[in-house]
């Protein structure tokens, strides 16, 4: 059989992108998040637009249906921003619901079919208890094999990172660097769930134990306070509170157009040049080995191919740390550190924001929030911002080439996209 | 054989029945844990069950504090964790499964490589409910 090497049939581009304040939202829908991050987007396109050109609705959405009630959530976020009757389509892929509208969106606009259309990610999980959200989340693991020996989130994970500890002598002090690297970039984005740093979290626990007139704190610095147990509580061992990402509301929207009409809408169009998507075993037993995402690998192959770059290209990248091993991971399987390697890179501050390779300059999934069907468009939107120079404080210099890599459950399907300012 | 089919149902009520049962492909004989009815490795879907000895070591781990409302109502807790792992068997094939026989409190008490066998705890199950697979360290 001859395969060609793969390319879209015409190119597309990102004309402008935002998103909803994500956080915790007692009094917010999904409907509303929607709306707050689609007209954040429409703010963003420089020449103007009008919204009836938009000709289909991507929308990634993990579980409306537990988290809300709410089902068929595609043609109801088309309602609330104003887009019916233009077909609108829900994609799920757990936690890649929205990195899997974005390929479709891409797909779509290559295709011909489009010219323009809005790829998004939505997703409201503050409705429920904590122990409800655990089970909605399990659910994206297998079902009747995982599940029944108390498998969680956070616990499937837990068991990548011992067996990363086992393999390659990481530690937990390690991972904890990954998290407070995480805040630090979260503290610079008004728009983030947690835009504190560690030691400012810190700080307010000593604060309010004077205040109450309680033992005070010794903490010395943020390491001390992540090993605290009582500060840092164990949720699945060796996860702990501080490598967790939290359970959070909102949106996240980009708008996509044939790359010949994008200059119509902004001098600043950002290209996508690679886009690559793989699966794998559901469960973590199904899968060859568990110290790497084989999905994660075979997708970045696919959009570095496309793309005709090489992971040294890449100034800039938007990973999915749902944990702190899982952008260890990240980092080892895009090709930017070897096997073993990517927590020794993290602990000597590589992938700090003014390091060689920034990583989640958005505070990623830990300190910017994960409402897991829009995380993959939440990227997105750091990308744009960095590219056309609107990072604020975050701006790292001349990103012109960066890729966003988002991952469902443990790794059963994953997607890489890589975006170019020429 | 009674079990016909290479599904969840025949698995589970192997199990009650103290078998740690999957299936092997007739046409590459591929060992596929939990069984199915398709190979993923030649696509052959002609299969026969195949017991595992119920022995082999340990893959990964993690001790849960924060369970799922299941393991919640049987009583696990943030004082009270509960610890799984991925088992490789020493035929080849991987399983999810419970673990007993370690202080969930001390996580560093066990080691990746370690000896483990199965275990079928008689748990008094109630209806509808399935027994999940369960390893001890040997």
């Amino acid at each position: 059989m001859v395969r060609r090497k793969k390319k879209l049939a015409r190119d597309v581009a990102v004309i402008g992108a935002g998103m909803s304040h994500f956080g915790a939202f007692k009094e917010k829908d999904s409907r509303d998040l929607f709306v707050e991050a689609f007209q954040a987007t429409l703010e963003t396109i420089q020449k103007g637009f009008d919204p009836r050109e938009i000709e289909a609705i991507y929308v990634g959405n993990l579980s409306g249906d537990c988290f809300e009630g709410q089902a068929h959530i595609a043609p109801l976020m088309a309602e609330w921003a104003g887009l019916n009757p233009k077909p609108a389509v829900r994609t799920e892929g757990a936690c890649a619901s929205s990195g899997i509208a974005l390929r479709e969106g891409i797909i779509a606009v290559a295709s011909g079919l489009y010219d323009i259309v809005l790829v998004s990610g939505v997703e409201v999980m503050n409705k429920l208890t904590t122990a409800r959200v655990t089970d909605t989340l399990a659910a994206a693991s297998d079902a009747l094999y995982e599940v029944p020996v108390g498998a969680t989130f956070p616990s499937l994970y837990a068991q990548i990172a011992t067996a990363h500890m086992a393999k390659y002598g990481t530690t937990e002090e390690q991972l904890m660097k990954i998290g407070i690297k995480n805040h630090a970039n979260g503290a610079l984005n008004p728009k983030a769930h947690f835009n504190v740093s560690i030691r400012d979290v810190m700080s307010s626990r000593i604060a309010k134990a004077k205040e109450r007139g309680q033992p005070i704190p010794s903490w010395a610095d943020e390491m001390e306070f992540l090993k605290d147990p009582s500060a840092n509580p164990i949720v699945a061992w060796p996860m702990k509170l501080f490598d967790c990402s939290p359970i959070t509301d909102g949106a996240a929207c980009g708008i996509l157009a044939a790359e010949e009409i994008a200059r119509n809408f902004t001098d600043t169009p950002i290209h996508i040049i690679g886009t690559g998507q793989a699966s794998d075993a559901q469960a973590l037993h199904g899968r060859e080995d568990i110290i790497s995402l084989k999905a994660a690998r075979i997708a970045a192959e696919q959009a570095y191919g496309m793309a005709g770059v090489t992971p040294g290209d890449i100034k800039l990248a938007e990973v999915h740390d749902c944990f702190t091993i899982a952008e260890v991971l990240a980092t080892e399987d895009l090709g930017f550190f070897k096997p073993g390697e990517g927590p020794k890179a993290a602990e000597e501050g590589r992938t700090a924001r003014d390091g060689e390779k920034p990583i989640n300059t958005s505070g990623g999934l830990k300190a910017k929030g994960h409402p897991v069907g829009a995380t993959g468009l939440g990227q997105v939107v750091e990308i744009w911002e960095q590219m056309i120079g609107h990072a604020g404080p975050r701006q790292v210099p001349g990103v012109n080439v960066a890729l966003a890599h988002n991952v469902g459950a443990s790794g059963s399907t994953v997607t890489v996209h890589i975006f170019e300012r020429r | 054989m009674e079990e016909k089919e290479f599904t969840a149902a025949s698995f589970y009520r192997l199990l009650d029945r103290e078998k740690l049962m999957g299936s092997k492909c007739k046409k590459c004989g591929a060992l596929l844990l939990p069984p199915r009815p398709l190979c993923g490795q030649c696509l052959g879907n002609e299969m026969e069950w195949f017991q595992f000895s119920g022995r082999g070591k340990l893959v990964s781990y993690s001790m849960v504090r924060v369970g799922t409302t299941y393991y919640e109502a049987k009583g696990y807790s943030r004082d009270n964790p509960y610890c799984w792992g991925v088992v490789q068997l020493d035929e080849g094939p991987r399983i999810s499964a419970l673990l007993q026989g370690v202080d969930p409190s001390h996580p560093d008490s066990i080691r990746i490589g370690q000896a483990v066998e199965v275990v079928f705890p008689d748990r008094g199950k109630e209806e509808g409910e399935r027994n999940p697979v369960t390893f001890r360290f040997t």
